[in-house]
């Protein structure tokens, strides 16, 4: 069993793409040999800045011969059938087989495919996967067609055995595969052969390469912590910089130095980011000042001078770039210090979207919002308003024009400068957020009330707009903007229906849309509505704001408007209702049990919505509950159908004195003492203990189903059985739907 | 390793050991473009030398000028007109990035001594309707380098792929010579009878052409200008390849071209004068990429543009 190693020897890979390319070079080559018939025990990818390797153990030394019987024409067939055939199998007529079958005797091809040495089946598979790499960028060098992502230099390819290495031969656009490659640019002594995986290894780490990406990251981490710590201070963690780094270096040396005084006034974020973005310097932390003091650099080579050239060399430098960052900080403390209105002004003139103005526009209309939501998530009305109102203005300050990563935490300090209060300039600081999936959601409520109004303005927007998220195509990340409404709103326990403010924001919306279009009507209907505040909005409200926005409009047109503004709102509440499902299916509730509590009232309430689910979810984990359910369905069904055959629907309220047994005498009690316990834990939004009442109906209907028929010839007694099956589903569907449930 | 080469003296030290280097590499030694332009890439020895299948190898000076980054001689590193050494090569060679060490140790650094890096970086010119990959090249952290292979220009596929690299003479020297401040940078030897610094040369036209270009460029004229430029470089493009005089195919692709570099240079100094909104901006860059990609169309056609019939393009 040989083991295969290749090296694919190229000018310095981009550090981001490394990672994709060690998994696109295992998989691409490994299928290849599979899918050729080969077998590997096991495979291995690394990659520095200037090559990608694969190691292969125990793979197989040639693929297994294969035989191979086609069919062909009927041996009375036309002449022309027979030659069809032999062209197919590129066979003489001598070399085909006559066999009987049903149909008389038939022509038959065996074919028999010998194995085939792994060296001519690698080659094979390597030169397609060079050829087809799938690199986000490629390019073409020199004279060549060829494409890679920089200029490819050499191809290392061997197969090594008890005999030794062979040299798997193969010619790439003029690059013939070899067993020699080079170590370091610098600290490596030219060219070398290799006969195995383990002797390449030892011969690289001789000419300073460390192979392993994870090795390298192990050793930049754990020196770098030691140069901090010799000085009392403290790495400051960063695995996406140590991951970028470990691909920039094929020897890594960590230098530590010092930042100047003069520019440790500066907020540690920019400190950080200017480092990390311009020369990608871990930062390193003083534990007893809490500041960014110093830097770890990670170098190439070992200097004889020990790094003094190159750490006074970057020294230099990130004392220019933070001479940058000083510039912008002042330029924008003066800006902060006198109220920032010259960024408010500032942001009239960038445009947020062609169809949904400016960003002040769009400021104008989160205020609004943010107002409007306070006082649902506790907030002080006008501090959330405030906060509204200052969040986006650091959008215009120079240190976010250099960094736009620091939008928001940039926002917190120049608020702060400006006088705001705390809650106000964390709301600047917080309000983009939840970002991502695992991103802490806010809990301020000025915070919450200034996030939502953010998110839900964007949603109502694009949706108001007609701009909503297709397919893979999302490039307004609306699907994380919901999520984050959703996170927010569950986060924080936040009780809020969303039917009303979302449509009365895609009103806003749209008739700020036409306001700019100089439609006066609609802008007109946006002023008296947003006088409403928080009242629901109903049908005819519409139809009075429309109509004394503009006379001239016929019932007819505003009701279509209406209707318009309706839908729009139903489709963004169930796009809501979407991303709910997913993110409570990663939590691994099922949909059934979303759905069936989606079709119980006040859905578009989340907080609502998610106990009812929680609580269902919860109880069908139960045998219980698990039974119940089946119990139910066979009421509700039976139920059904009498209902649908009789026309009539049994709902006048069974009388015990018309049972006839025990169990039906038993079931009767059980659902007046289920009944006592299920109201006022539905008037308490207590589902759980609701569903547990429930629960405790099991026995009694198992017993009663067992018990009792229920289409007897007695019609009195069937119609208050149906009666009493009436009254289980109505008991039992105060929480969810529960015909919606699967199985 | 090599032997240690002595640390350049002057400015001019840099730019001779540069041009002593290219030329013993084989570089024809060309000479700025005598127009104004906002890099080295815009001469026409790379622009439209880089076209077609014909082999070429230039090293040159070019002074660039970049009207925004004005700050009338007062910022330790930044000019509105610095010098660019550019270097341009088709096919690019096997061992360019070789090459490209071998010109840092002529300058005077030790490479074993400095941390030299290949970072990536794309290079793209929206307004030549060109791109290229290539990497950055860091010198102890500081940027030093432009280092591309060409992909496209004006819009064609460059068959064979030309290598450019691109120094920022003032900033590299100034690392070089340990300089802080550019305009305290010895332009020639400090020990000449007559020293001259970088600032004794340069300081005053910054101060000059800073506010020239923030405040005193007349905006109708550069638009009026600019208008002209683009309207020319169409006229001579319109022209009849054949000329009636000497009975010729001549195409006027060269100076044609030059409309276009003088086009590019009045939207950077009306982008300066700040007279050009966000949403304009693109529309001036696409103008300017419309007439170089022209002009390239148009050099393809002539005798150095156009294809050698066999493979060997010499």
């Amino acid at each position: 069993m040989p083991d295969l190693l290749i090296e694919l020897f190229s000018e310095e890979i981009p550090a981001r793409m490394q990672g994709m390319a060690r998994d696109e070079l295992k998989k691409r080559v490994t299928d290849g040999l599979v899918e050729a018939g080969l077998t590997y025990a096991s495979a291995g990818a690394f990659s520095t800045p200037r090559r990608l390797v694969l190691a292969l153990e125990g793979l197989t030394a040639e693929s297994r011969p294969v035989r191979e019987e086609r069919k062909g024409p009927n041996v009375s067939a036309p002449a022309a059938a027979l030659e069809g055939f032999l062209r197919s199998t590129g066979l003489t007529v001598e070399q085909l087989e006559k066999r009987a079958d049903k149909k008389g005797e038939v022509w038959f091809a065996v074919v028999e495919k010998p194995g085939r040495q792994a060296s001519e089946i690698v080659a094979e598979v390597l030169e397609a996967t060079i050829r087809n790499f799938p690199w986000p960028k490629s390019m073409r060098w020199g004279a060549g067609a060829l494409r890679w992502v920089r200029p490819l230099h050499s191809i290392l390819c061997i197969l090594t055995d008890e005999a030794g290495a062979s040299v798997v031969p193969m010619t790439v656009e003029g690059i013939t595969s070899g067993n020699e490659t080079e170590g370091h640019r610098f600290m490596g002594a030219g060219r070398f052969a290799v006969s195995s995986y383990d002797d390449y290894v030892v011969k690289l780490r001789r000419a300073k390469v460390m192979l392993d990406t994870g090795e390298r990251e192990q050793a930049i981490w754990t020196a770098a912590q030691n140069l901090a710590f010799a000085q009392g201070l403290e790495l400051v963690e960063d695995r996406g910089l140590l991951t970028e780094v470990a691909g920039l270096v094929e020897w890594p040396v960590p230098l530590m130095g010092r930042i100047a005084d003069e520019f440790l006034g500066l907020p540690a974020e920019v400190l950080q980011t200017s480092m990390k973005e311009h020369q990608k310097f871990f930062s390193v932390k003083n534990p007893k000042t809490g500041r960014i003091e110093g830097f770890v650099t990670v170098a190439n080579i070992e200097a004889a001078d020990h790094g003094a050239t190159i750490l006074k060399g970057n020294q230099k430098v990130l004392a220019a770039r933070l001479s940058d960052a000083r510039f912008f900080w002042e330029n924008d403390l003066r800006v902060a210090k006198s109220g920032m209105a010259e960024w408010a002004d500032g942001l009239k003139v960038v445009t947020f979207h062609n169809k949904l103005g400016s960003q002040a526009d769009r400021i104008d209309r989160i205020a609004a919002l943010a107002r409007e939501i306070a006082p649902l998530v506790g907030a002080d009305a006008a501090q959330a308003e405030r906060a509204a109102r200052i969040a986006k203005l650091d959008l215009r300050s120079a240190m976010v024009g250099e960094f736009p990563e620091l939008q928001g935490t940039m926002g917190r300090y120049y608020a702060l400068e400006a006088g705001e209060t705390e809650a106000v300039a964390n709301a600047a600081r917080d309000h983009y957020s939840p970002l991502g999936p695992s991103d802490a959601v806010p809990s301020e409520p000025v915070s919450v009330a200034v996030a939502l109004a953010d998110k839900l303005d964007t949603l109502t927007g694009f949706w108001a707009v007609d701009e909503k998220p297709t397919g893979s195509k999302d490039p307004f990340a609306l699907r994380r903007a919901a999520l984050g409404v959703i996170r927010l709103v569950l986060g924080n326990g936040v009780r809020l229906g969303l039917r009303a403010p979302l449509t009365i924001e895609i009103v806003r919306q749209m008739a700020h849309y036409s306001a700019r279009r100089d439609t006066p009507a609609l802008s007109t209907a946006y002023v008296s509505l947003s006088k409403l505040g928080q009242q629901e909005i109903a049908g005819d409200l519409f139809d009075k704001i429309l109509a004394d926005a503009n006379a001239e409009k016929t019932p007819e047109e505003l009701r279509q408007l209406n209707e318009e503004f309706a839908s729009k709102s139903a489709d963004l509440l169930s796009f809501f209702h979407d991303r709910l499902k997913v993110f409570l299916r990663d939590q691994g509730i099922r949909h059934d049990v979303i759905d069936a509590c989606l079709a119980m009232p006040g859905n578009d309430d989340l907080t609502l919505l998610v106990k009812r689910a929680e609580a269902l979810a919860a109880v069908l984990k139960t045998e219980d509950g698990a039974n119940l359910i089946q119990g139910f369905k066979r009421a509700n069904n039976i139920l059904s159908q009498a209902e649908a055959k009789d026309g009539v629907e049994y709902s006048f309220g069974a009388d015990p004195k018309f049972a006839e047994t025990a169990e039906e005498s038993a079931l009767f009690a059980a659902l007046d003492a289920a009944e006592a316990k299920i109201g006022p834990a539905m008037s308490a939004e207590d589902f759980p203990s609701a569903m547990a009442a429930m629960a405790e109906l099991r026995g009694p209907i198992d017993a009663f189903f067992t018990a009792v028929q229920i289409n007897t010839e007695n019609e009195i007694i069937r119609r208050n059985r149906l009666n009493l099956l009436h009254r289980i589903r109505s008991i039992c569907s105060g929480v969810a739907d529960l015909t919606r449930l699967e199985g | 390793m090599a032997e240690t080469v002595a640390t350049p003296r002057s400015f001019q030290e840099i730019i001779l050991r540069l041009q002593a280097y290219w030329a013993s590499k084989g570089c024809a030694i060309l000479q700025p473009y005598d127009m104004e332009v906002g890099a080295g890439t815009f001469h026409p020895a790379t622009t439209l030398r880089s076209l077609g299948n014909k082999h070429w190898a230039a090293a040159y000076v070019q002074p660039s000028r970049r009207p925004t980054d004005g700050r009338y001689g007062e910022n330790p590193n930044r000019l509105q007109h610095y010098y660019q050494y550019q270097v341009i090569i088709k096919p690019s060679p096997p061992d360019m990035q070789a090459l490209y060490l071998g010109s840092l140790e002529a300058i005077g650094i030790d490479l074993s001594l400095h941390d030299i890096r290949f970072v990536e970086d794309d290079w793209e010119s929206p307004t030549l309707g060109a791109w290229g990959l290539g990497w950055e090249v860091w010198c102890d952290g500081m940027e030093v380098s432009q280092f591309t292979y060409f992909q496209q220009v004006g819009g064609h596929d460059c068959k064979p792929v030309s290598g450019e690299l691109t120094y920022g003479l003032e900033r590299l020297a100034m690392y070089v010579m340990a300089v802080d401040h550019v305009m305290d940078m010895p332009f020639n030897d400090p020990s000449s009878p007559i020293p001259l610094t970088y600032g004794d040369v340069f300081r005053q036209t910054e101060e000059e052409y800073s506010r020239h270009n923030f405040d005193g460029a007349t905006t109708e004229m550069l638009f009026r200008h600019f208008e002209d430029a683009e309207a020319e470089c169409q006229r001579l493009l319109d022209f009849p390849a054949e000329d009636p005089k000497t009975g010729k195919t001549i195409i006027m692709a060269h100076p044609a071209y030059d409309q276009t570099i003088k086009a590019s240079h009045l939207f950077n100094l009306l982008d300066a004068r700040g007279v050009i909104s966000v949403t304009e901006r693109q529309a001036y860059i696409g103008r300017v990429r419309a007439l170089a990609k022209k002009c390239a169309d148009a050099f393809r056609l002539t005798e150095a543009g156009r294809d050698a019939a066999s493979g060997d393009a010499a």
